[in-house]
């Protein structure tokens, strides 16, 4: 007779693993992927190409010769992180900017603390960051969106974001309605479907949800996040946009222009870096929703997610040992 | 649907063997019964080697009060009593007995008559459940007669009967429904009477709708059993998650059923409280279910106690070419045998034979923080912590995490996408908090 296993219960496991979650992210990235290259063309691609190819050689070098340990580069987590890096720089980046932000993600963001699942930080967050404040000029010149095959202007053109528009107008002294007017503000369709200056992942929301949908369809992120995290911004920014119209920008623009919805959807629900229980998720979402809406109107920068997100990453042991779920048998009544 | 609320999973169902009418295992050559068969206190054997005994003879006595009898399930020849590796893998002292014929004891009703008037009084019933050596048959073999004795201040008022089974594969509770079902809601009238109760609950999982139909057609005749259909959910057999589902109340942490009004007690225990109580017999056989995906011929089995466990898989077609691992009991709480040589005790509900590939985990990888374990988590804990915890040997803290709750029912690692072995850590986190607690309640 062949030898038994002999182990402890549970027998069965759950179809789902943490490569299957991660593919499961990559497929959701699938819609932005084509809309960056459909208004950035093959410099799009080209910027993804390098970012994932980076991020996974600097993991194999990592893993392979400087820990010395198992190589893990087909688990998806750092195509993820390469794909998310790239979602989050302009178009045209010099190829050895992208190394560089790929090399902090990975290097710093992520095997420095122990690799996958030990990383306080979003990885990408963390390479993006660090190329927004190194490299300012190059992180901040948006090459204006050019349709595949459709009239337009060249590449070499490039334009503020929708949020940076807004910026500048509002220090200037202008109203919110005066800068709407303008003839090269993009409005709410092109927000909505990704024909405005920005980073090559973030400019279209439907594609983004669309994604949203598939990982909610698969079970790979939960509402919490989401919910509280735009909940929040809807309900801070409104607050302002009823007091003063003029100078204050109303929750729908807030949603559409710049980098909230790939933020929301794909990097604040990133496991690794927030809260493990659900009432922690919601304090997450809403503590990253406040601070992205104070950034953007009273911050110096155009944009906040990104930091929001890191900042809130930063709290999450704390809001990990602060919200504990509900027990069982912890009431006192019964009914 | 009725359900319990917090955390749950649902595994593949698998009841391969439902349709599968229970057959009478043929009487075994030899049996070895161990004699301690219950939680609680060690049983005194009360036979000596050579001795002759008849089926339902007395052969271990359980002499303190959380403890139970055990009998002789076949009459044959004692020729020794030494130690058995029994399903846990440890070593129990059992009392092996050379089979001949099957005599029985007198005054057993072995009849299938059913026996419908209950004339014993309450104190009456309770000494008879001891004396036949009656445990919970879910699987925990809490003695039953201990459960009857209400402690003083507190009061019983419902009899919740778990018919949930909600383990994958097995399907012994279910068929014992179907084919026992009037003997069974005998043994609840009775189990009612023993805690002076008037309304009892059987909570059925609704992937079992036959037996949900036949029990509700049945208990029309018995006043205050109610057959209550539950939503499939794993694991709502825990008599917490039970007692949640069926009458909406939490039992708190570190308490027992008890202290919210609630008695729980298995389908199979009742019947064995009217075998006992009814036709004065022991518990000295009980219905198991033999299956999985490979297994030839799944089926249900009445056996006696103490029959080597490989009788039981040669019954069923035998031992699979590819077989990998052999679990007394479910896929989510049962334990993988060490060796087919052990014996059929009375917490055994089933045998489940998985092939290589089933019978190997996944590897482990990092937690990546994911969460799924607190979101399944029945009891409201945090797995992922509790094991680190565990790793760290930080005991202290994780008694302040609630370990102790912990009901060791597998979900967490059963949903761990990092195939992180969390119950693992957590059974050894109780276990050494356990000690911990102990020799604090000593000093």
């Amino acid at each position: 007779m062949s030898l038994l296993t002999v182990s402890g219960s549970p027998h069965v496991h759950t179809q789902q693993s943490v490569k299957s979650i991660m593919y499961g992210v990559v497929i959701a990235m699938i819609p932005a992927i084509f809309v960056s290259v459909y208004f950035f063309g093959l410099h799009a691609a080209r910027v993804m190409f390098i970012s994932v190819l980076a991020c996974l050689f600097f993991e194999w070098v990592i893993q392979k010769y400087l820990i010395k340990g198992p190589v893990t580069i087909n688990d998806g987590s750092a195509l993820v992180t390469g794909i998310l890096l790239a979602f989050n720089v302009p178009s045209n980046l010099p190829a050895w900017i992208i190394v560089t932000g790929a090399l902090v993600s990975i290097g710093i963001g992520k095997m420095s603390f122990g690799g996958l699942g030990k990383n306080p930080f979003n990885p990408a967050l963390v390479g993006r960051v660090f190329l927004l404040i190194s490299f300012p000029v190059q992180m901040t010149s948006w090459p204006v969106p050019k349709p595949l095959f459709g009239p337009g202007v060249t590449d070499a053109i490039t334009g503020p974001t929708t949020l940076g528009i807004f910026k500048e107008g509002l220090d200037a002294g202008k109203t919110v309605q005066d800068i709407m007017a303008s003839p090269s503000f993009p409005g709410y369709i092109n927000d909505l479907v990704g024909a405005q200056s920005g980073s090559m992942g973030e400019i279209s929301a439907i594609a983004l949800l669309l994604g949203a949908v598939y990982m909610f369809s698969r079970k790979i992120i939960t509402w919490h996040i989401p919910v509280s995290y735009i909940g929040t911004a809807v309900v801070f920014s409104g607050i302002l946009w009823l007091i003063d119209p003029a100078h204050y920008i109303d929750p729908v623009m807030h949603l559409l222009a710049g980098g909230m919805i790939l933020g929301v959807f794909f990097m604040a629900t990133d496991m690794v870096s927030s809260p493990v229980s659900t009432k922690g998720q919601l304090v997450f979402g809403a503590g990253a929703g406040l601070l992205t809406i104070l950034i953007r109107v009273w911050g110096a920068y155009p944009e906040g997610v990104s930091f929001a997100i890191l900042i809130m990453n930063a709290f999450t042991p704390l809001i990990n040992s602060t919200f504990k779920p509900k027990r069982f048998g912890e009431v006192v009544k019964n009914g | 649907m009725k359900t319990f609320k917090l955390g749950g999973v649902h595994p593949e169902e698998n009841k391969i063997s439902a349709g599968k009418a229970i057959e009478v295992l043929p009487l075994p050559e030899k049996v070895y019964i161990p004699v301690s068969q219950s939680l609680g206190a060690p049983s005194t054997v009360v036979v000596e080697k050579g001795a002759a005994v008849r089926v339902g003879q007395l052969i271990a006595k359980g002499e303190s009060f959380i403890s139970s009898n055990v009998h002789s399930s076949v009459s044959g020849k004692v020729i020794k009593i030494d130690d058995v590796i029994d399903a846990s893998g440890y070593k129990r002292k059992a009392v092996f007995i050379d089979v001949e014929g099957d005599e029985w004891e007198e005054g057993i009703d072995r009849t299938r008559d059913i026996v419908r008037e209950v004339t014993m009084d309450r104190d009456e019933i309770i000494k008879r459940i001891n004396e036949k050596g009656v445990v919970g048959l879910g699987g925990a073999t809490f003695p039953s007669h201990v459960k009857l004795m209400v402690p003083d201040g507190r009061k019983a008022e419902y009899l919740l009967i778990n018919g949930v089974e909600c383990e994958p594969y097995l399907t012994s509770d279910h068929r014992l429904m179907l084919e026992r079902g009037e003997e069974m809601l005998i043994g609840v009238k009775i189990l009612m009477k023993a805690l002076g109760v008037d309304k009892a609950f059987i909570g059925i999982e609704n992937n079992k709708p036959d037996a949900i139909r036949y029990l509700s057609g049945l208990s029309a005749g018995f006043k205050g059993i109610e057959i209550i259909p539950l939503k499939v959910k794993y694991p709502q057999g825990g008599e917490k998650q039970l007692i949640k589902a069926v009458v909406n109340r939490e039992v708190p942490s570190g308490k027992l059923p008890i202290e919210v009004g609630c008695v729980v007690n298995n389908v199979g225990t009742a019947l064995a409280v009217y075998e006992a109580v009814q036709k004065n017999k022991p518990l000295v056989d009980r219905i198991v279910t033999v299956t999985g995906k490979t297994v030839a011929k799944p089926c249900n089995l009445l056996v006696r106690i103490g029959t080597p466990v490989d009788l039981l898989v040669a019954h069923a077609g035998g031992l699979p070419e590819n077989a990998g691992k052999v679990i007394s009991g479910g896929p989510m709480m049962g334990k993988a045998l060490t060796s087919l040589d052990a014996p059929v005790v009375k917490g055994t509900s089933g045998i489940l034979i998985m092939d290589g590939v089933e019978a190997k985990r996944a590897a482990q990888q990092n937690c990546i923080r994911c969460g799924r374990c607190i979101t399944v988590c029945p009891m409201g804990l945090e797995p992922y912590l509790l094991a680190q915890l565990s790793e760290h040997q930080l005991f202290e803290r994780a008694e302040k995490e609630k370990i102790m709750d912990c009901i060791e029912c597998g979900s967490c690692h059963f949903t761990c996408p990092a195939g992180r072995p969390l119950l693992d850590y957590l059974r050894l986190g109780k276990n050494k908090t356990g000690i911990i607690i102990r020799n604090r309640v000593k000093r």
